[in-house]
Parts: structure tokens; C-alpha cells; sequence
């Protein structure tokens, strides 16, 4: 799905803007804990949060995610707003809830990651 | 840069900037402006002094129509040359917003027509106006800061990726130590942007570098939400392994079987607010490195070890 799809999808505003509309975006993928998006996340993946602190931004960086979406229409904070700037991430914000924004997304063909699995007894 | 041929990633950039580049960054802001009370004669003796062809027509910044060369000339056919200049302007004005896009303006100036596009806040006042040649000049400008800084990188790059091929010894390793504050949310994850930045500049391997992100990044956070004093990170960079160490002087740990199970954590209700205390963090620095140690005593420290192959045939 293209940047420009996953916007209107969502009839979300860009926070801050650092892919054109023809960016590629593979893959969706939601998460309030950021362990799990490190576990989790995928280069290229949109992630879709409900957390606006920066430590998303951050997290976001390491998992080589570019573009995030802030639902239930949360207003970012300064600091994140700034770090998204510096570290080249997309920000952008819809007005859906969680289960809707990512529900709209996956049937208009967004795919997730399918089955995943952590072994309980990896030790 | 050369023009004349544009390399493929130099054309994906311009219609990178065009679509991040908003327009108050290119406008020029200091507009000549044209008063309603001018006659025709005024505007055109104006236009011929700023060597322009056309100005927004406002009054305390509203505007009111905007006049050309074009309706100068038809004014002045008809014999109006000593008329106010509202009757000869256009009064359909099509203006863009100064936070919209460039890519919008770059549609009406090239494919509408348009030669100039008057620039306005939220509440309509002018605040500025973009040309064709306002809007090359700045994205020109642009391309050539990022070809610049792309170029900066790239030097760091090389200099950095033969730092074990210029320097020789038995046994060359590169150091890099970071001080991690405890409970500094606001520079939280700093050690570990930086030692991927490092590490890309040493040309590691992508997918290594990102786990090494991953892992390096959950230990700095277990420094930040876990100790009372903070803690360091250690990197050790060889030709063939990294190793990372994660050192912090109290709590220290009780059960160290326990910590490691996936889903355990002690982390307090305000943490799990931000997003941490899933105790998840040791399971994905497990999963991601090729070793892992945790030495700890409750009332001491602890001291995480990791190592991470690195395969150069690639
Ligand atoms: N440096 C440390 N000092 C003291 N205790 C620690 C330290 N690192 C980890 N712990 C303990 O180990 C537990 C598990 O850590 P782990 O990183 O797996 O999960 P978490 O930090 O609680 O949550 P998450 O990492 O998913 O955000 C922590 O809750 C904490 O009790
Ligand atoms: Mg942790």
C-alpha cells in the first residue's frame, strides 16, 4: 500500500512529513508495548500506537520502522514531534480508534506479519 | 551537480522534496504589493520600476485581486490607463496556504498555468508569494543541502569502514563507552542511537545492526527504568565479533531465573503507562544475540554480556 492509501484510509493528518505519498508501505502492525515492537516490528512496517510519549520515536529507530500513526486522535507532544523530525520518521495522526484504524487498514489490504511465535521456553 | 544529466536518485529526491518542502519554506516573503487606490498608470509604471509582471492587488495584507501585464495591456487598449486598478484586476484569486505542500503549488504553477500564486495564513492574510523561479531556486538550494549532507555521510562512512585495514595491530579494537542516566526518559535511547550509527558506518550488515539495535537499545532502557544510579554501555568492536556490556552499580537482581522469564517485570504502573514493563526485554536481547550473560547479586549490580558475530563475507 502506498503512503498516500494508508492516509486517506485512515482520514489521518501528517504531523510530520518525512515520506512522499508514493512511499511503499509492506506492512501494518499495532502495539502499546514498545518490547513488543522491538520483538515484532519489521523494517518498513506502519506502526499504529496509541502512545505519543518519543520513546515510540525512538523505539521506532531501532526497529527500523519509518512511518508511525497516533490513533484515537492523540496529540503528540513537542518532543516527539521534534524527534521524529530529526530521526526522518513520518508521524501521523487519525481519529479512529485502534481496532477500527487497523481493521480499515488490514481490509483494504494492508497485510500484518501473519503467525509469530516466541518460545516460552527459549532458556 | 550537474543538470544536464540527473542521476535516477537525484529525480526521486526532487519528488521527495516537492512532497516534504512546505511552502513557506520556498515563498519570498517580501511581496510588492499593489494598493487599491492605484490607477492603472501607477501599477504599470510600478511594474516597470520592479521589473515584475504581475502583483497581488491588497489592502492591509487581504487581498483583493491580483493584476498582470496581461490586464494592464487591455486596460490601457480600452482607455481605462487613469482608472483605479480594481477595475482592471482579476478578482478570482486562487492562493495557496503557507503550510500546504509544494507538490500543490508545483501542480497549479506548471500544469494550470499559473505564473505566480499569492501565499496566505489560516485567517487569508498574504504573507508571501511563489513564482516558478522563487520555487526552482529553493528546491535547487535544498537538493544541493541534502546532496551535501549525503556526501558528509558518506565520507564518514569510508573513513570509518577502513578504520581496520588503516590501523594495524595484533589485535585492533574500537571502544565506545556511554553513561546511562536512570529515570532521563528525555535522552533515553541515546547510547543506543548512536552506537547504530556507528555501526552502520562501519558497514556491519544491515540485519545485524538491527539487532544489535534491538538488544542494545532494551538494555539501555533496563538501565534507565531498573537501576537507582544508572549504569554504562560498553562496546567493543573487533574485525569479527562485537561485544556489549551493560554495567550498572544497584539494585542488582534476586532471581535471576525468574527475570528471564519471558513476561516477568517489577516495572511500576507509571512505566507500563510508556509503553515498558512487558518483560520482554530480556527475551528479545536473548533472541537477537549470539550470546548473552547476566551476572547480578541483589544489593550489588548487574552486568549483562552480549556478543554478536560478525560475518564479513557478506
Ligand atoms: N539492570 C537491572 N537492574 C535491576 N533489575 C533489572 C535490570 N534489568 C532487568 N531487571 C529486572 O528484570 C526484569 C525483566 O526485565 P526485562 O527487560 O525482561 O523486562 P522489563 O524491563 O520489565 O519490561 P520490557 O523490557 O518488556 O519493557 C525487570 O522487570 C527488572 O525487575
Ligand atoms: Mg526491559
Amino acid at each position: 500500500m502506498k503512503l498516500r492509501e494508508l492516509t486517506e484510509v485512515l482520514k489521518a493528518d501528517i504531523l510530520v512529513e518525512n515520506h512522499g505519498p508514493d512511499e511503499d508501505i509492506p506492512l501494518g502492525g499495532a502495539a502499546d508495548l514498545m518490547s513488543d515492537v522491538l520483538a515484532f516490528g519489521a523494517a518498513g512496517m506502519a506502526l499504529l500506537t496509541g502512545l505519543t510519549n518519543p520513546q515510540v520515536v525512538r523505539t521506532a529507530e531501532m526497529a527500523g520502522i519509518n512511518v508511525i500513526v497516533l490513533v484515537r486522535d492523540k496529540n503528540a507532544p513537542p518532543e516527539t514531534i521534534e524527534l521524529a523530525r530529526e530521526l526522518e520518521i513520518t508521524l501521523i495522526r487519525t481519529s479512529y480508534t485502534m481496532y477500527e484504524a487497523c481493521g480499515r487498514l488490514f481490509s483494504a489490504g494492508l497485510p500484518g506479519l501473519g503467525v509469530v511465535k516466541i518460545r516460552n521456553d527459549s532458556w | 551537480m550537474t543538470h544536464g544529466d540527473m542521476t535516477v536518485q537525484e529525480i526521486t529526491k526532487v519528488q521527495e522534496l516537492i512532497y516534504t518542502t512546505r511552502v513557506e519554506d520556498v515563498m519570498a516573503t517580501d511581496v510588492i504589493i499593489v494598493d487599491p487606490s492605484m490607477t492603472v498608470a501607477d501599477v504599470r509604471a510600478l511594474m516597470k520600476e520592479k521589473h515584475i509582471s504581475g502583483a497581488p492587488v491588497a489592502e492591509n495584507r487581504k487581498i483583493v485581486g491580483i493584476v498582470t501585464m496581461t490586464d494592464i495591456i487591455r486596460a490601457m487598449e480600452e482607455g481605462m490607463l487613469y482608472e483605479p486598478v480594481t477595475t482592471a484586476m482579476t478578482t478570482q484569486v486562487k492562493t495557496v496556504l503557507k503550510d500546504s505542500v509544494v507538490a500543490e503549488v508545483a501542480n497549479s504553477l506548471g500544469i494550470k498555468g499559473f505564473s505566480r500564486l499569492p501565499v496566505v495564513d489560516h485567517d487569508g492574510m498574504l504573507v508571501g508569494i511563489v513564482t516558478t523561479g522563487t520555487l526552482i531556486k529553493s528546491l535547487l538550494r535544498q537538493m544541493d543541502r541534502s546532496f551535501q549532507k549525503n556526501e558528509a555521510e558518506k565520507l564518514h562512512t569510508y573513513r570509518a569502514s577502513h578504520i581496520f585495514q588503516d590501523i594495524v595491530s595484533d589485535d585492533t579494537s574500537l571502544l565506545l563507552r556511554f553513561v546511562v542516566d536512570d529515570k532521563d526518559f528525555s535522552n533515553a535511547g541515546k547510547a543506543s542511537s548512536m552506537i547504530k550509527r556507528a555501526l552502520q558506518r562501519l558497514v556491519v550488515n544491515p540485519q545485524i545492526v538491527r539487532r544489535v539495535a534491538v538488544a542494545v537499545y532494551e538494555a539501555e532502557m533496563n538501565l534507565v527504568i531498573h537501576t537507582d544510579v544508572g549504569g554504562e554501555i560498553l562496546v567493543d568492536i573487533r574485525k569479527d565479533k562485537l561485544s556489549i556490556s551493560a554495567v550498572d552499580h544497584g539494585p542488582g537482581i534476586k532471581d535471576l531465573k525468574q527475570v528471564l522469564q519471558p513476561g516477568y517485570s517489577t516495572a511500576p504502573e507509571w512505566i507500563r503507562d510508556m509503553g515498558f514493563g512487558a518483560g520482554m526485554g530480556l527475551a528479545n536481547i536473548k533472541r537477537v544475540s549470539d550470546m548473552m550473560k547476566l551476572i547480578s547479586e541483589p544489593g550489588g549490580g548487574t552486568r549483562l554480556d552480549l556478543v554478536f558475530n560478525l560475518d564479513h563475507s557478506q
